[in-house]
């Protein structure tokens, strides 16, 4: 028998490539006839290689499947329309079904579905969902589990972001002129979701999340690709998300817990996402613009940086105080505040933060107990307390009693 | 030794299973065969589609099919070389087919001549 294997996650990657295209050759209102389309071709090859061997060009064979499937679907529906409208389409009709599936053509389609999916007729989380579904063909339960929910919500959730497509009759393209800078602000604003979805949700396996940080990933990369898309904001974002996805595998222990920024072991960053980060962060400073991405993305280069010079808590600290200015968000202003307390010391920070309208955050008592840690352990240990009452997954609460138990002991022994 | 045909029988799960899970299922099912044919014992075997498939009738009336009452249906075929029946049912259970609650796979000796 033949060595050859395929690459993992082929039918899903394959999967996004051949339904972005059908729905370019179908119109976006029969997306659900291209994804019936490309799933019927995967089940040709499961009933096929299985028997005969992989095929030489996996991909090939999969895309000779698809573009006959196509042009069966397409005729049949010609006949079909012949019949119920009564008209005379030949004219308009017999053309061969040109089914393109290049590389160039491909990477187009999948570029214009993304806009489509990220349509502001279709609510966010829908739009998350659907991004999912037909441009990384993940499945209804691998998007169920991603948002800790059920098939059927996100069957009916894909079922009504198709319908508001087809109510707004939303095409297959890249908005041009004046309609393209709302509309990509809009797709970096999902994109930003999908990846922070991955990135910082704690409820899901470490799998899952480092599988919608990628694909993030991937999907933003497709925006550099086009000249009209290839903008500011679009490689910030990109810088932002390889800056973050550096630390994916040091952020977790082995046994599954969270790691601490400051106890990471930088040995496990990965180096040539930080490179791909920088190399980003600098194609988006050619701009004379500042994005929020951009401070973002910044912030998480400082954070590549090993060691506690005062150079870059200093730069961090401006950075959040620049960030807080066009987007004042309690994750913002409570991590400026580590910068703070780097920068001018505990109990500046402390002073600051008490005034911050956070105290159902559970983050506000962590960071509260860590600045009191060493002068107020009493203090501390209520904080955590705080913290625990607040904190809303199992991961967290386990994480802060272990915080709680340390710091008890060391109460107790003083 | 004789030959068996193992008659598999499942849903038609289109539209319900992801790419990654076909992936999956499809490679379980070639290192299964990959299996068999190692000692010899594969005769041959193929998938069987459901695009397109059609039930004609004692009237001769073809319908698109097969739905409605029948939920379980062929989805293809193995034939092995066995010693017996209870050779080729070991075989079967190898398949990741039965990973599918309700599905089956219906051992036969084949007739050879």
């Amino acid at each position: 028998m033949e060595p050859r294997e395929l690459i993992p996650h082929l039918f899903r990657r394959e999967y996004g490539r051949i339904v972005s295209v059908l729905a370019g050759r179908f119109g976006v209102d029969h997306l659900d006839a291209a994804e019936d389309l490309a799933s019927e071709t995967f089940l040709t090859a499961m009933e096929t290689w299985p028997y005969r061997g992989i095929p030489e060009n996996p991909v090939a064979w999969l895309y000779t499947v698809a573009r006959n499937k196509a042009s069966n679907h397409l005729q049949r529906e010609n006949l079909f329309r012949e019949k119920i409208a009564g008209q005379l389409l030949r004219e308009s009709t017999v053309t061969e079904p040109d089914i393109d599936l290049s590389d160039r053509n491909i990477t187009d389609h999948q570029l214009q579905m993304l806009f489509t999916v990220c349509h502001p007729s279709v609510p966010q989380s829908a739009q998350i969902a659907l991004a999912l579904r037909v441009l990384c063909g993940f499945g209804i339960d691998e998007i169920a589990a991603a948002f800790l929910t059920n098939k059927d919500t996100v069957n009916k959730r894909l079922h009504r972001a198709k319908r508001k497509l087809r109510d707004h009759a939303v095409q297959l393209e890249v908005p041009a002129d004046a309609r393209l800078a709302p509309r990509l602000e809009s797709v970096l604003r999902t994109l930003y979701l999908l990846f922070s979805e991955g990135y910082y949700s704690e409820r899901n396996d470490a799998i899952v999340r480092k599988e919608l940080c990628l694909e993030a990933v991937r999907l933003t990369y497709l925006l550099l690709g086009n000249p009209s898309t290839d903008t500011h904001a679009s490689n910030a974002l990109l810088s932002l998300m390889c800056f973050h996805s550096s630390r994916l595998d040091a952020r977790l222990s082995d046994a599954g817990e969270p790691v601490l920024y400051r106890d990471q072991d930088t040995t496990r960053w990965d180096t040539a996402l930080i490179e791909k980060g920088f190399y980003y962060l600098q194609r988006a400073s050619q701009w004379e613009v500042v994005s929020k991405y951009y401070l973002e993305a910044s912030i998480a280069y400082w954070h590549t940086v090993q060691g506690d010079s005062r150079e870059k808590w200093e730069s961090v600290l401006s950075l959040y105080d620049a960030l807080l200015t066009v987007d004042p968000t309690p994750l913002a202003q409570l991590n400026r505040l580590y910068a703070l307390a780097k920068v001018r010391g505990n109990a500046a920070a402390l002073r600051e933060a008490e005034g911050l309208p956070l105290h159902d955050n559970h983050f506000y008592h962590l960071l509260l107990s860590e600045l009191t840690e060493d002068t107020d352990p009493t203090a501390a240990l209520e904080s955590l307390r705080a913290a625990y009452r607040y904190c809303g997954t199992e991961t967290e609460r386990v994480f802060i009693a272990a915080k709680m138990e340390r710091l008890a002991t060391q109460l107790r022994t003083r | 030794m004789k030959e068996f045909i193992l008659i598999f029988r499942h849903e038609n799960a289109n539209g319900q299973v992801s790419p990654e899970q076909m992936q999956q299922w499809m490679q379980q099912q070639k290192a299964w065969v990959d299996g068999i044919a190692a000692q010899n014992k594969f005769v041959g075997g193929t998938g069987l589609l459901f695009d397109g498939a059609k039930v004609v009738d004692h009237n001769k009336l073809v319908t698109n099919g097969p739905y409605g009452d029948i939920k379980e249906t062929l989805g293809g075929y193995v034939i092995v070389r066995a010693e017996s029946a209870e050779e080729a049912a070991e075989f079967a259970k190898g398949t990741p087919i039965l990973e599918g609650t309700g599905n089956t796979v219906e051992v036969r000796e084949i007739v050879t001549h």
